[in-house]
């Protein structure tokens, strides 16, 4: 790692200040049904149409642990490579709202089923590691909705009591730009576990956001502010660059910062106090006596470690080590699951470094123009591996492929047909070339003599007749070798 | 049959299934009684057309296989009823009617017998006398203006006036047996995890347990062997296996170690509790068991100990009666103003007692000196359990510190109310089956009750202990039917 990587500081006079951040992630764990009852999780539902007995809590119901959620928490707990608990406890977080029906919330507090982990960062200048201090589950609230009635509040209770991991990093964060990579390294680890779909519009990923500001060089951490339920990386990163200038305002001005809850205006962009430290809730903890400390065996972690698919950082490995592509390329290439998998289905029967290329160039050029994942490109990987064929074995030049790409974009045609239908089929038989480049000097019979006699500039005039000639399908290659015989 | 009611549920039971009666003739006689003793106010809600109804439809084409085949029978308002109001003895679930059945009653539907009603108790089962319902108070049969005992006090009045042939109540410091003892019936408290918590409206759920109350052992034996199953809707379920209580009930009890705690000798017990016990001790060296003195050191711990978890449990529980959702809901300026306005009209005194009480030992600052240090001490109860029952089959002990008070009598006075809880309290900390069986009387003529402690899931053990006492002790109820105009 070299030593001068840029720095993320805030400079007033003659101060710089660091920023120090930490991440309470919220990630909706992937599963059919909530934490402790059997009701659907499905986005999108009407209001209160996925609601049990047990998530309205009713008198006398009861909490059931969802089994398919432990092993949800633990897979990304391995993930992670976090220490998994074998003991761990539902804890009790008491407050009233209007839509959280028991009155409390069913979280994790004392002993949360995973421990401490790690996450890698590939940063430009480099790869960070952040400590994970743990993982925990816990029970999704309601919505309250306040905009539907001048008076009402109305409260869709369908999120309620969806299973949630609560991932909490150390304070290892530095820039914006460093949150930025953690949360999508985190996203990536656990969408290529299938434990949370990471879908920020969905809500299925959010963070609280710790951020506070000290003196480069000093070791001791400055007073942190929390910014609550940031639903985007662009608003966590504005609402950090935001808090981290007022801090530091603050102490420049020679005031102190008081430790509080804020909240991100998104249209003002600015954080605004929620709460003090003093009018911060008192949840009053405890055991929740209705359910049994939860515990799991060595044998119950071991199985499911056989479940875990090979992940980001080794995948990245892999690629470097097998197909021989730069780190950056690579790291591109694992940011998801379904990119890998795109690219290794690509270069089955198709050539790495062009694939490579395709992919990361064209490829995602292109889906980003359309707004489009991976998934959903209108190019199959099979197909994208014929058109680089195409060009590998000459029938079509790299300018004619951009266009039969394009023409795949449109839908998922098999580029050959594009090629023959649009009669854009390189022309490389010699014979003919030949026929074409005699014929152009023929017809500058003053230039080739000028290039004979030394002005060699004029190849360029000759190369530019031909695929004129040739409506731009000769094979440039080939005129090339062939004009430089015949001149 | 004018004496249908004083019936045993297993004379009922037998001659039902002799088809010398029908669960019709049974049904209306109970509903009957149940209608000419109003005053005892030990219903909250009546539902005796639906019996007599449902009576009916058993006659026309009767399963006498089944266990309870046509009995009638009244349970305690905590346990959720599917279409009928469940209120909890309080007002803020005064107009709640579950789309859903307990566990508990469930199984007893399911064995054949007719829900008659609904019976009265202690607000979410918070008192020692049914005088915190917000439906009144309930009368004892025994005498005029006497409490029934509490929490499940309409339930030992139902049972002992024979409104109900037996019933079903909750204990979670001694809601079962104390009352049983007042009201001169027998009641169990099963092991925590023995029957189900699904369906029960929670007062403090690591000690709430459902258990039967009956006239006579055999009755209760049977009654549990309905109610006692493994469910998965509860998490605190335990699935062991369970006994056919009633099949396997002897009274052949002998070699039986019995332990005599001497830390249950508290000051000031009236002597008549401790002659009772002592001739509790008597009654069971007749039946060849033997007596062995032991030692419960912790036992002083227990009342301050429940009432430090009982109540932080509870201040949790309750947040949910809140009129968002369902039950009362008083009208406010905001969010804030309706729930301050809702609980505070809608709990009682005690209720909200309690709950402040759970607020404070749950707050931060005062977690690790109350309800931390509450759960340590539990520890060393159960712990003091679990030695003496290396020593010992069972342990007997009287089930309260006195018999029935007046109504009013303890109601300025919540510390020594919650005194008499004192000897019941340590079984539910520990989460031990126990069992009250009347024993004697005291000068009044009012009921005096014996508690039998077992190993956890060892209720067949005190059921026998306790079928051989009752056989030896003969006790008869004197009940004059005073209320009946």
């Amino acid at each position: 790692m070299s030593k001068d990587k840029p720095e993320y500081l805030i400079n007033r006079k003659d101060n710089q200040y660091e920023v120090v951040i930490g991440l309470e992630v919220h990630a909706q764990v992937t599963s059919e049904s909530k934490l402790f009852s059997t009701s659907s999780t499905k986005f999108g539902a009407e209001p209160n149409t996925q609601v049990s007995l047990v998530d309205a809590a009713f008198p006398g119901m009861l909490p059931v642990i969802n089994e398919f959620c432990v092993k949800q928490a633990i897979k990304t707990g391995i993930g992670l490579k976090a220490k998994i608990n074998k003991r761990s406890v539902f804890d009790r977080k008491n407050y009233f709202y209007a839509d959280l029906p028991q009155g409390y919330q069913i979280s994790q507090f004392k002993d949360p089923i995973v421990g401490e982990g790690k996450v890698i960062l590939d940063m430009p200048d480099g790869q960070k590691e952040v400590g994970i201090e743990r993982l925990h589950l816990e029970q999704d609230a309601g919505k309250s909705i306040h905009d539907l009635d001048p008076k009402n509040t109305f409260v869709d209770l369908n999120r309620s009591g969806v299973a949630l991991m609560e991932i909490v990093s150390k304070p290892d964060l530095r820039s914006p730009d460093e949150v930025n990579a953690y949360v999508k390294k985190l996203r990536s680890i656990m969408r290529y576990l299938g434990t949370c779909d990471g879908n920020m519009q969905e809500g299925s990923l959010r963070a609280d956001v710790n951020v506070s500001v000290r003196r480069k060089g000093t070791k001791d951490f400055g007073t942190r502010c929390e910014i609550k339920n940031v639903n985007s990386i662009k608003f966590m990163q504005m609402a950090i660059e935001y808090e981290a200038n007022r801090q530091v305002d603050l102490i420049e001005d020679g005031q102190s910062i008081d430790q509080e809850t804020r909240l991100f205006d998104i249209k003002k962009n600015e954080t605004r106090s929620m709460r003090s430290k003093e009018d911060a809730h008192d949840y009053r903890y405890f055991p929740d006596p209705d359910l049994l400390p939860l515990e799991v065996s060595d044998d119950f972690i071991e199985k499911l470690k056989l479940e875990i698919p090979e992940l980001p950082d080794e995948k990245k490995k892999r690629f470097i080590e097998k197909f021989k592509v730069s780190p950056y390329e690579a790291t591109i290439l694992v940011s998801d699951n379904e990119t890998s998998n795109y690219f290794e289905n690509v270069i089955k029967k198709s050539d790495v470094k062009l694939a490579t290329n395709w992919i990361i160039g064209e490829l995602f050029a292109a889906l980003n123009e359309k707004n489009l994942e991976i998934t959903e490109s209108p190019i199959s990987a099979g197909n994208l591996s014929k058109l680089i064929n195409l060009i590998k074995d000459g029938t079509i030049s790299g300018k004619m492929a951009k266009t039969v790409f394009e023409h795949m974009m449109e839908g998922d045609k098999d580029p050959k047909k594009i090629v023959e239908e649009k009669g854009l089929k390189q022309e490389s038989d010699p014979k003919a070339l030949e026929k074409l480049i005699d014929k152009v000097i023929d017809d500058n019979r003053e230039k080739a003599t000028e290039y004979k006699s030394g002005k060699v500039k004029l190849f360029g005039f000759f190369v530019g007749q031909v695929m004129k000639v040739s409506g731009g399908k000769a094979n440039p290659q080939l005129v090339n070798e062939i004009l430089k015989k015949k001149l | 049959m004018s004496d249908i009611t004083k019936q045993s549920l297993s004379e009922l039971i037998k001659n039902i299934k002799d088809k010398k009666l029908s669960s019709t003739e049974v049904t209306k006689a109970f509903v009957e009684r149940s209608e000419n003793s109003k005053d005892l106010n030990a219903y909250v809600t009546e539902d005796f057309s639906a019996a007599i109804d449902k009576a009916k439809k058993f006659d026309e084409n009767p399963n006498l296989d089944l266990k309870l085949p046509g009995i009638p029978m009244a349970v305690k308002d905590l346990f959720c009823t599917k279409n009928v109001k469940t209120t909890a003895g309080s007002k803020i679930l005064n107009n709640f009617i579950p789309t859903y059945e307990s566990t508990v009653t469930q199984n007893i539907w399911n064995e054949g017998a007719i829900l008659l009603g609904k019976l009265n108790c202690d607000e979410f089962a918070m008192g020692s006398s049914n005088e915190t319902s917000f439906f009144g108070c309930v009368q004892n049969p025994i005498d005029k203006d006497l409490v029934p005992g509490g929490s499940s006090g309409g339930s030992s009045s139902a049972v002992a006036a024979q409104l109900t042939p037996i019933t079903i109540g909750t204990d979670t410091g001694g809601s079962i047996r104390q009352p049983a003892s007042f009201t001169g019936i027998v009641g169990l408290k099963p092991t925590y995890g023995s029957c189900s918590r699904y369906g029960i409206v929670a007062f403090a759920s690591s000690l709430d347990q459902a258990g039967p109350m009956a006239q006579n052992v055999k009755d209760c034996a049977l009654l549990h062997e309905v109610i006692s199953s493994y469910d998965e809707k509860d998490s605190t379920s335990i699935d062991f296996k369970r006994n056919k209580y009633s099949k396997e009930l002897t009274n052949n009890i002998k070699g039986k170690k019995i332990g005599i705690p001497k830390e249950y000798r508290v000051d000031g017990m009236p002597k008549e509790i401790e002659d009772l016990w002592k001739k509790g001790i008597d009654y069971v060296k007749d039946c060849g068991a033997e007596i062995i003195d032991i030692s419960l050191p912790h036992t002083n711990y227990a009342l301050p100990t429940y009432y430090i978890v009982a109540p932080a449990e509870a201040s949790s529980n309750l947040a949910r009666y809140d009129g968002v959702k369902y039950g009362f809901r008083a009208d406010g300026e905001n969010l804030i103003d309706m729930y301050e306005k809702t609980r505070s009209e809608g709990f009682g005194a005690e209720v909200q007692r309690r709950i402040m009480i759970g607020t404070y030992v749950l707050s931060s600052g005062y977690y690790d000196a109350y309800y931390l240090k509450a759960q340590k001490v539990r520890k060393l109860i159960k712990n003091d359990f679990d030695e003496a029952y290396k020593k010992v089959d069972a342990i007997l002990t009287p089930s309260t510190p006195s018999s029935a008070f007046k109504i009013g009598e303890k109601t300025n006075d919540p510390v020594s109310m919650y005194l008499n809880d004192i000897f019941t309290v340590p079984v539910n900390l520990a989460g031990l089956p126990g069992i009250s069986i009347p024993a004697g009387h005291d000068a009044k003529g009012y009921p005096l009750g014996l508690q039998i402690i077992g190993k956890a899931f060892d209720e067949q053990n005190i059921l026998n202990i306790a079928y051989a006492m009752e056989e030896k002790i003969n006790f008869k109820n004197k009940i004059t039917d005073w209320w009946i105009k």
